[in-house]
């Protein structure tokens, strides 16, 4: 497939007795945004970690761009282009939002065995970490420190570290976890602008937001993927429904 | 940066114009032990100074610097013992050895965290304690009395207490200055961001592990050189310069002083180094008072002294 960017095939991976990933095959095209769903506990979180290295996974592989991935270290993930923001914001809290983001810049830009010019007014890493800012709306906001930043800032911040590396693929864990609505509406219409940019493969709990982005969706339920396809058919599928669906607040959102 | 008077720039300027009129004191006074007191503090300060650019700056809580200055001390005696005495070689050899010594024990210790790198840190400093309480040939438990000081040819004469005195002022405000200038780098960014959330650190995509030692080697190299300036200081080493409450004396200066400022490590080894003194004199039992001290500065005082003069920005 010409145009698939990240491949993952029968990736497996276990933990003690309970399968969390069980041989999961998926594929990300060069632009789309996909997104995961599925109940608490399906295996998402382990799925991302896998992808970025974190987890080691006991079978299967991960190809990036043709390339095997599987057993690469998660620092040389993010230099190749795959960039991810926690589920659980992991920020430099006491750095403001423009110095998070200018070291993000930074891991991008070479070496840092450079010991003596100030990289505070470094231009080659604080234009591109300004821009990453305003591109997730937080332009007004460089100065604060991340300590200081609302819920829904933090979790701008974070999407704005991950763009800062400049991406060929956005690994976002559940970028709305904890948001209150009128922040969910933000970063969708964030998204939103996105979008096309960057291949993105999100996971999210909500569904307002799934529907409203995803051009194909997949289905995970305990470790397996159950179901892939575009929204419709993702809304239509009987087994889906059951599974998941069901009684979910989403299924009559559209 | 703005240039108008704060309180820190204010405390900062008249701390450098103390220490660069103790000699005109002393001179004046005939006082010599004010000499040996500050040049004391000043190399203890170059101590501090390398200890907190991995402790304050990268979060690396080393219990075992004062090996360091161990290795730079030993260098300079043992040299000097075996008829070497040109500062051009004992100089390189402390740096060099302590900075070899830090790449080791960095190399096995910064893979571990918290308590485990503590314990590791430690257990290297007694080894090489132990190595040296071994050394017969020189002096052993009793230590070493060297003879002569490190020659420099017709350079900078070492015998000199004045010319010592401010050939290591010059050393601190130089290492000081390269510590600023360090900690604000991509380097330093770095190694801050390592302290901050290391995890994180790793996922933008920074080989954490590479930078953090070659810190360590630096802050090690620097206290070498802190180890030859006390045994030209002293004329004498002995096993005591590493004991490991000496490595917890440097981790008091560092942490009174403010772990975030450059120049917190010498406003900290000079409050504790005239404390420590004052108080030997007035009481026979001056930690009774040192410690209730350090307490409160580790509970109430969010940055050292350093905190007291007003918020800094970030760290």
């Amino acid at each position: 497939m010409a145009d698939a960017l990240l491949e993952i095939e029968d990736l497996t991976k276990r933990f003690g007795g309970v399968i969390a990933s069980d041989r999961i095959s998926l594929t990300l095209k060069r632009g789309e945004l996909h997104a995961i769903i599925g109940p608490n506990g399906a295996g998402k979180t382990t799925l991302i970690g896998q992808l970025t290295g974190e987890i080691a996974p006991d079978a299967g592989s991960v190809r990036f761009d043709g390339q095997d991935i599987t057993a690469l270290p998660v620092y040389r993930r993010s230099a190749i282009g795959l960039a991810r923001s926690f589920q659980i914001t992991s920020l430099f809290l006491d750095f403001t939002a423009l110095d998070n983001v200018a070291l993000a810049v930074q891991a991008h830009a070479g070496h840092s065995f450079r010991f003596w010019r100030n990289a505070g007014s470094d231009d080659e890493l604080r234009e591109p970490a300004r821009a990453a800012l305003v591109n997730v709306g937080l332009g007004a906001r460089a100065d604060v420190l991340a300590a200081d930043l609302s819920h829904g800032e933090r979790r701008q911040l974070e999407i704005a570290m991950a763009l800062a590396t400049k991406p060929r693929v956005l690994l976002l864990d559940e970028p709305m976890a904890g948001m209150g609505p009128e922040e969910s509406v933000r970063l969708i219409e964030i998204l939103r602008r996105l979008k096309g940019g960057v291949t993105i493969l999100l996971i999210e709990h909500d569904m307002d937001a799934v529907f409203a982005l995803a051009e194909r969706i997949s289905v995970l339920v305990y470790g397996r993927i159950i179901a892939s396809g575009d929204p419709a058919a993702i809304r239509a599928d009987p087994v889906v429904r059951q599974a998941y669906l069901g009684e979910g607040k989403g299924a009559g959102g559209g | 940066m703005s240039h108008s008077l704060t309180p820190r720039l204010a405390v900062n300027v008249v701390l450098l114009l103390i220490l660069g009129l103790v000699p005109v004191y002393a001179a004046l006074t005939d006082n010599t032990f004010v000499m040996t007191l500050f040049t004391r503090v000043i190399i203890l300060a170059i101590a501090a100074l390398s200890l907190n650019l991995i402790m304050g700056f990268g979060g690396m809580v080393s219990f075992g610097h004062a090996a360091y200055l161990g290795i730079g001390g030993y260098a300079v005696g043992i040299l000097s013992k075996e008829g070497i005495d040109s500062g051009f070689v004992q100089w390189p050899v402390a740096i060099g050895a302590s900075a070899l010594f830090a790449l080791v024990v960095g190399t096995l210790s910064l893979r571990t965290r918290g308590v485990y790198f503590i314990m590791i840190t430690l257990a290297f400093a007694q080894m090489v304690y132990y190595i040296a309480i071994g050394l017969d040939r020189y002096g052993g438990d009793d230590g070493l009395t060297i003879y002569h000081q490190s020659q420099f040819g017709g350079l900078v004469n070492l015998n000199n207490k004045t010319v010592f005195y401010y050939l290591c002022l010059v050393l601190l405000l130089a290492g000081i200055y390269a510590v600023w200038r360090i900690v604000n780098s991509r380097f330093g960014l770095v190694i801050r961001g390592a302290r901050s959330n290391e995890g994180r650190m790793r996922a933008i995509g920074f080989p954490t592990f590479r930078y953090k030692l070659t810190c360590f080697v630096i802050a090690g190299a620097m206290c070498g050189l802190a180890g030859a300036l006390l045994a030209n200081h002293t004329n004498y080493i002995s096993p005591a310069i590493m004991e490991w409450t000496r490595s917890g004396d440097l981790i008091v200066m560092a942490v009174l002083g403010g772990m975030r400022a450059a120049f917190g490590p010498l406003i900290g080894a000079m409050t504790f180094l005239l404390l420590e003194d004052w108080l030997s004199r007035v009481t026979d039992y001056p930690n009774l008072i040192i410690g209730p001290v350090l307490l409160i500065v580790a509970i109430y005082i969010n940055g050292g002294i350093d905190g007291l003069l007003g918020r800094r920005r970030h760290g």
